[in-house]
């Protein structure tokens, strides 16, 4: 099916979610509200002439710096194919600035579940019903989310982690390893001197 | 006179009877393949719960290039999968061709064919070898390498570098491919699809590899699907998934090759579709070399970066039309297209995608990468559970992670 076509179908079935869609570059994008997007992927999925069988991807999008007038803060970007059908489309689900929260969609797919785990850790999107929210690539106690743009590309301060590590490492040279840790080779080659 | 042999070694079953322990295995565990930590609740030799923990080689890619220009995020792909890293390559230069509307001459598009499948070979070669060692067949390794090394010698030979090459770019390829380079090309092409049959007979009907991955972590085609397995994992569960056919990029429409399917969805399935990826590879790379077309090696609109067609002797810093270098940044392109756009390609793991919005500066606004190994980690406590210890490592084996790509 030709992606505006699926558009317009997904229009007709929700006709109060859908804000706007597109064509860029061949491809059909669906700017829609949160609220039912479970729904929306389900039919989506399971209708049988759409049959979206396959979740590409899914990632989360700061606008805070776009150009772009009347988006919100942030959103939830859905890239959905057809494997039998061999027709794709995505939708871009505006979840507002102060904490955004979506419907998790791990009960349709149970691969979002570490796509969703990598959103909320990176962009602090969180998603209502997911079983295990957690971060995934960051450490559990890393403060802040990095993707957002008012996140700095390089932060002052050490993380926590970081600092704790290095305090072990210096209570373990206590015990006769070198605090610059960089002295076996020399202490070797000092041990064949004294021979 | 002696008792036989037993054949059939019980089990232990887990009852949920015995003491639970955990044990943690990696980070530095030879069979996780890089960083990876997966945290196990066992009891006996069986698994009751995983849970994989990646993230130790997270380097914030996606950052990084929200604060570089197009053609200096590339360097970045090569750090995602390493092993494959020209498919990684190629793969955002698709994706940003496709989103500012770049054209790519047809001869540039039939090189970027060729270095694609031979990093395809590059990455299933190594991929059975560790896998093997993985299971206990050292041999394979060993001839494995062997021939991943003509391939490595032929990267150089075609850019100078034989593990990051970033060759492929915005608009084209960077050097022309040389007559040496061709002739070594067949000469390997000639000798390769034996090889493959080599390492065939030294496992393929083997009893202890075949009772270590018939029937080993089963997945169903719904069920990889659901998880979002891409690749040969989806494909040896039976699913018509390949977007080298799906949608075609470069020269793949240009080519005809087969995808092999499995219908098992266990651990030999995945491994025969690999091992019938490999000739059908050799098949490709064989009629691209047929059929390379002359011309240009890349388009008009290339932006960013402007190569030197000659390299002269002698570079004197600031002295010549080539700035300080090899390389001259033109920044004045205007103006860059606006919008979003997802371009996958199916890269030797899977399915990698890249979603990029521009918001019309000559930086991407925004760069998501899908990676098909970090998918295939998160699906590793669906399929692990349940099982035996020894097969976890068969079955990460048989994902093919590389964790460079899984913590971006």
């Amino acid at each position: 099916m030709e992606s505006m076509a699926i558009a317009d179908r997904l229009r007709a079935e929700f006709p109060g979610e859908i804000l706007q869609s597109y064509s860029n570059q061949g491809q059909t994008a669906v700017i829609v509200r949160p609220d039912r997007i479970v729904d929306m992927l389900r039919w989506l999925r399971d209708s049988d002439d759409l049959r979206m069988n396959h979740l590409r991807s899914l990632c989360g999008v700061d606008n805070a710096r776009r150009k772009d007038p009347g988006l919100s803060r942030f959103e939830v970007v859905y890239n959905l194919y057809s494997i039998p059908l061999r027709h794709e489309i995505r939708l871009r689900a505006e979840v507002g600035e102060k904490d955004p929260v979506i419907d998790s969609v791990v009960g349709l797919w149970a691969g979002a579940d570490w796509l969703e785990r990598e959103t909320y850790d990176l962009m602090g999107i969180r998603f209502n019903g997911h079983p295990n929210l957690q971060r995934v690539l960051l450490p559990e106690d890393w403060v802040g989310h990095p993707l957002r743009k008012d996140y700095p590309l390089k932060g002052k301060e050490e993380w926590a982690g970081m600092t704790e590590l290095l305090d072990k490492i210096k209570h373990l040279d206590t015990f006769g390893f070198d605090p610059e840790g960089h002295a076996h080779g020399q202490a070797i080659q000092n041990q064949e001197e004294d021979e | 006179m002696t008792s036989p042999i037993k054949q059939t070694l019980e089990v232990p079953v887990a009852d949920g009877e015995g003491e639970r322990y955990s044990l943690r295995m990696g980070p530095q565990h030879p069979a996780t393949h890089g960083v990876l930590r997966v945290d196990l609740e066992l009891d006996g030799e069986t698994i009751i719960e995983c849970t994989p923990q990646v993230g130790y080689l997270h380097r914030g890619f996606e950052k990084l290039a929200e604060n570089r220009t197009y053609a200096q995020a590339l360097i970045l792909t090569d750090r995602l999968d390493y092993i494959a890293a020209m498919a990684n390559n190629v793969g955002y230069c698709l994706a940003v061709e496709k989103l500012l509307g770049i054209s790519v001459p047809l001869r540039a598009q039939y090189i970027r064919t060729v270095v694609c499948e031979m990093s395809r070979l590059c990455s299933h070669l190594l991929w059975l070898a560790t896998h093997a060692l993985d299971i206990g067949a050292m041999t394979v390794f060993l001839y494995c390498f062997r021939e991943r090394e003509i391939l490595l010698d032929l990267f150089e030979e075609l850019c100078g570098a034989r593990l990051t090459f970033s060759y492929p770019r915005i608009g084209g390829v960077r050097q022309d491919v040389t007559a040496y380079f061709i002739d070594e090309l067949q000469r390997f092409l000639d000798i390769f699809p034996s090889k493959v049959e080599e390492y065939e007979t030294l496992i393929d009907t083997n009893r202890i590899w075949l009772k270590r991955t018939v029937g080993v972590g089963k997945l169903s085609g719904e069920e990889a699907l659901a998880l979002g397995l891409t690749g040969a994992c989806l494909r040896g569960s039976g699913v018509d998934y390949d977007i080298r056919k799906h949608q075609p990029y470069d020269a793949y429409n240009q080519v005809e090759f087969e995808v092999p399917l499995g219908s098992d969805g266990d651990i030999y399935a995945r491994y025969r579709c690999r091992m019938e990826e490999m000739h059908q590879s050799v098949r490709i790379i064989q009629q691209c070399i047929d059929q390379l077309p002359p011309g240009p090696i890349i388009g008009p609109d290339a932006p960013d970066l402007v190569m030197p067609n000659k390299v002269p002797a002698r570079i004197e810093a600031g002295t010549n039309a080539y700035g300080t270098g090899l390389i001259r940044l033109v920044r004045d392109r205007n103006p860059y297209l606006t919008g979003d756009v997802y371009v996958a390609t199916e890269v030797p793991k899977g399915e990698l995608g890249f979603y990029f919005v521009s918001d019309g500066n000559n930086r991407p606004y925004r760069m998501h990468i899908r990676s098909p190994s970090f998918i295939h980690i998160g699906a590793l406590a669906a399929i692990a559970k349940g099982e035996l210890i020894a097969d976890l490592i068969a079955n990460i084996g048989s994902l093919d992670v590389v964790l460079g790509e899984s913590d971006r």
